[in-house]
């Protein structure tokens, strides 16, 4: 084996075991690594008020309701939902049908957010383009809250 | 791979590519600004901000293809020693760290008026932020050395071992529920971005690609320079 | 607030992203034809200087 070869082999199989490695280190910390957790992760996990975290999903069509500063509203996974009531400033892209982070504690069932986020998804076009896939029912919701 | 190791082939096919790169990089950056910026439409969610995309984007993509090319240059200058492949790595990451730094800051500039928030700790933007500390820490490395070869390979295994950050930065968004949106361009199947919007970010990724092309010959001249100056210093000084 | 210059009101954040970007990528421009220029210069007066060891230079290379 010459020279090259060695450095090559060695070169190989140090990015073979970094890459296992972090592999591993990534898989173990998978938890701390999502961003938010999903309705249906909130229901399986039993959580108590006294931890702060966020709640993703989509704002469900019709269920944003404003009294005063309070703003109402339920995010869905399509398999679970969770109540959310906020008092704040809502982000421009805050729409229902779309995507929402919230962060707060979740209290006898009804998420308190502390901030509340938007979240959009990969798809971008122009209104007319938008309007006119809406019109041939072509549209369909992207159902990424995962 | 060994035709352009020599230096001096490598000058002078840099010659002849220069004002093709800096000449395409004019005429490319100046139709991506057109399209971007008045040929095209705002997005029917994001309004006028999508218009950030045409920047913050081909700058994520540079971000990560100089890091890639970086470690390929090292794995190259580890080894089969090739003079070229260090300065190529060595010339290449301050052009890395200021594509990631726009990146990071142009998408800051997004997020606050459409997610609510300059930042967060999500997978995504946390590992473009590892890409901008490996880039500055190869920096700070190659040039910490009073010897440059030991520099030079000490940047260059920084280089590899960093390359596991390329692909959790690509997958994050598939990975991990991330509050950054998965991929639109290299999506299996279609783009989910519209032709009108497809054409100004594609031409500013080019435009981007060809402007990296002529830093990096403008840099590895300069390196070049630099390391010939250096050699016949030592000549000097050791009683020539 | 109407036009490019208004940016449908996001002007706040789009011009300033296509700012910083212009300003580093002009810096990383500039900071590199200056840096080329000086090396290339100063290596040519070295040259000058010392035309015996050009020469030998020169054959270390091809």
């Amino acid at each position: 084996m010459t020279r090259k070869q060695r450095r090559l082999n060695f070169v190989l199989l140090g990015m073979l075991a970094l890459g296992a490695a972090t592999a591993l280190v990534l898989t173990a910390f998978n938890d701390s690594l999502v961003y938010f957790y999903s309705p249906s992760d909130l229901k399986e996990r039993q959580i108590g008020p006294e931890r702060r975290l966020r709640l993703g999903g989509l704002v469900e069509e019709g269920s944003v309701k404003r009294d005063g500063q309070t703003i109402r509203f339920v995010v869905t996974d399509t398999a679970a939902t969770v109540g959310v009531v906020y008092n704040g400033q809502l982000p421009d892209l805050f729409r229902e049908g779309q995507g929402v982070v919230a962060e707060g504690r979740l209290e006898n069932g009804v998420f308190q957010a502390a901030e509340v986020l938007a979240k959009h998804d990969e798809n971008y076009m122009p209104k007319e383009v938008a309007d006119a896939l809406k019109k041939q029912g072509h549209w369909q919701e992207e159902k990424s809250a995962k | 791979m060994h035709r352009f190791a020599n230096p001096a082939r490598f000058l002078r096919a840099a010659q002849l590519v220069l004002p093709w790169s800096a000449g395409l990089t004019v005429a490319l950056l100046a139709a991506g600004l057109y399209l971007g910026l008045l040929g095209s439409p705002a997005d029917y969610q994001q309004g006028e901000t999508v218009r950030i995309m045409y920047v913050h984007v081909p700058s994520a993509w540079m971000g990560l293809f100089v890091y890639s090319n970086m470690a390929i240059a090292s794995a190259v200058a580890l080894i089969w020693k090739h003079p070229l492949a260090d300065v190529v790595a060595k010339a290449s990451a301050p052009v890395g760290a200021g594509f990631t730094f726009v990146c990071l800051v142009t998408g800051a500039l997004w997020g606050k008026p459409m997610w609510g928030t300059w930042w967060a700790w999500d997978a995504r933007l946390t590992s473009m932020l590892i890409l901008l500390f490996l880039y500055l820490g190869h920096m700070a490395l190659v040039n910490a050395f009073d010897d440059p070869t030991r520099g030079a390979k000490a940047g260059a295994v920084l280089a590899l071992a960093g390359f596991v950050n390329v692909p959790i930065i690509k997958y994050s968004v598939d990975w991990w529920n991330t509050l950054h949106q998965p991929a639109s361009v290299t999506r299996v199947g279609m783009p989910a971005v519209d032709p009108a919007m497809l054409t100004p970010l594609l031409l500013m990724g080019l435009a981007f690609t060809t402007f990296f092309v002529t830093l990096l010959i403008l840099r590895v001249r300069s390196e070049l320079a630099a390391t010939k100056i250096r050699a016949i210093r030592m000549v000097q000084v050791h009683g020539g | 607030m109407d036009g490019v210059l208004g940016m449908g009101g996001y002007a706040a954040y789009v011009w300033p992203a296509y700012g910083i970007t212009a300003v580093v990528m002009l810096g990383l421009l500039i900071t590199s034809l200056r840096e080329m220029r000086k090396n290339e210069s100063q290596l040519a007066a070295l040259k000058q200087a010392h035309p015996r060891r050009r020469a030998r230079a020169e054959e270390g290379q091809s």
